[in-house]
């Protein structure tokens, strides 16, 4: 597992309160991880901060499972 | 129209003094303080170094950590409390039509912790406002009854009552009129506060309202004391059920009293001083008393506001001379913030609980920290010092008084069928 994935578990598990067996690549944070659409706010922006990079809006309504977000921040952080 | 007779079916209490009914009872009949220096942050450049914090509280013994989260100390205090209400009233949701049962909250302040730490995140920042997508529905003062509803699945009235330090005493008259109106046959009602931090402090601070005892915390909240500096702030959350009397008598539910009237009233005089002579608070006394069809010889016991600020608590002694007459010579009259501190939006919570019970139990809890007499205050009058005192007590009153001038009262008989 990649660096920036293993980051990206750990937040959605701190996040979340979820098991860490649970954050899947596969995982919708909504349908599977019981996020609402705060908390999704809440972990693009504490994505933000953990890899320092600015996700606009119409990128951040594309990521919806934690494999979209790992693939999102290893294109887009230098 | 009748009215509908009201009375309490639950409590619960979550105290300087105590984290349970019968632990803050029996703080209150052993005349504990609950001061203590800070522990939340550090108060080096701080006029006051101490509070009466609710002691070793882990949000987590109670709550999921993800719903902790998510919630600001206020709201865990509300829910904490609350949980012992439902409990002790022995309300199964599941049989009871929760359209007709609503939450009706008071706080002064709300999610002041949320408001610090996110606007502290946003003065270390850059002007971006990066604000957590949580801010505006942890700190607001109505998310305490929200969440209340949400988890017991509570869809009548629901709403919160903002009077500064008589927050609670109007959720509780505002509870008990709906009830009497038929408009809810239960509502969960009472208060919670949580300021003990670096902008509550600093802020009463600054307004030189605090007691600044630093030397010895458990003896500052001293009312009606010649040497009381001002009040010492507290914190945490108290949870009163009220319940139509016809409501609790079909569930078998044990009652604790009976509420039977609430008064209010405003002194527009000023921001933060008492009126001098007491007037808006002889009114609302005047108020409750009508509301609830009594006259001053009815009443037993008065839980006196009482905060320990020089000005106060002379306004309020006027108040009840004035009223009361002679009859204020037979009232046992005490500060249970000589124990818990003042807890604010959360004072007339916690210290209805206090009247309720020693109707009750048919004692009288003290004012603790009396060493000097006041030679401003009149001294017939039984403020119940250090000790507490038996008592058959018919009635009892509880005064709040709020910042903008806001004076809410409510009386508790002995429950007679």
């Amino acid at each position: 597992m990649s660096d920036i994935a293993s980051r990206v578990k750990a937040i959605i598990v701190e996040k979340l309160g979820v098991d860490e067996g649970e954050v899947t690549p596969e995982a919708s944070f909504t349908n599977d991880l019981g996020a609402d659409s705060l908390d999704t706010v809440e972990l693009i922006m504490e994505f933000e901060k953990e890899f320092n990079v600015a996700i606009p809006d119409d990128q951040a309504e594309t990521i919806s499972t934690v494999g979209q977000a790992i693939t999102y921040l290893e294109k887009n952080v230098k | 129209m009748e009215l509908k007779r009201v009375v309490v079916t639950g409590l619960g209490a979550l105290t300087p003094i105590g984290k349970t009914v019968p632990e803050y009872w029996e703080g209150l009949m052993n005349g504990v303080s609950g001061a203590a220096p800070i522990t939340r942050f550090d108060t080096e450049k701080f006029k006051t170094k101490f509070a009466c914090e609710v002691k070793n509280f882990v949000a987590e013994d109670y709550l999921e950590k993800k719903e902790a989260r998510k919630i600001d100390p206020f709201v865990q205090y509300a829910l904490v409390s609350t949980e012992e209400a439902v409990k002790d009233a022995g309300l199964d949701f599941e049989t009871l039509n929760t359209n007709r049962i609503g939450v009706i909250w008071g706080s002064g302040i709300g999610g002041l912790k949320t408001f610090l730490d996110e606007i502290m995140i946003f003065a270390k920042g850059d002007g971006t406002p990066r604000l957590n997508p949580f801010f505006i529905p942890k700190m607001i003062i109505d998310i305490a009854p929200g969440h209340i509803s949400m988890k017991y699945g509570l869809r009548g009235p629901n709403f919160s009552c903002v009077s500064a330090c008589a927050s609670s005493t109007n959720a509780l008259i505002d509870a008990f009129t709906y009830i009497r109106l038929g408009k809810a046959d239960i509502i969960v009602s009472g208060g919670s506060e949580a300021i003990l931090n670096e902008a509550g402090i600093g802020g009463f601070n600054a307004m030189h309202a605090l007691s600044t005892r630093n030397d010895d915390p458990q003896t500052a909240s001293r009312p009606f004391d010649k040497d009381r500096d001002g009040f010492v702030a507290g914190e945490g959350a108290g949870t009163i059920i009220l319940e139509s009397l016809e409501h609790a008598k079909a569930r078998g539910a044990k009652i604790y009293a009976e509420i039977v009237g609430g008064g209010m009233s405003a002194d527009a005089n000023h921001i933060t001083a008492p009126h001098p002579e007491g007037l808006g608070a002889r009114l609302v006394m005047q108020s409750a008393l009508d509301d609830a069809g009594l006259t001053t010889a009815d009443i037993d016991y008065i839980n006196v506001h009482g905060t320990s600020t020089p000005l106060g608590d002379i306004s309020e002694t006027k108040a009840i001379g004035t009223l009361f007459g002679d009859d204020a010579y037979r009232l046992n009259i005490s500060s249970t913030k000589s124990m818990t501190g003042h807890l604010l939006g959360a004072a007339g919570a916690v210290e209805s609980i206090a009247c309720i019970l020693a109707i009750k139990n048919g004692i009288v809890p003290p004012t603790i920290n009396h060493f000097t007499d006041d030679p401003a205050l009149d001294s017939k009058l039984n403020f119940t010092f250090n000790k507490a005192q038996k008592r058959d007590i018919r009635a009892a009153l509880s005064n709040t008084f709020g910042f903008g001038g806001h004076n809410a009262s409510v009386i508790f008989k002995k429950f007679e069928e």
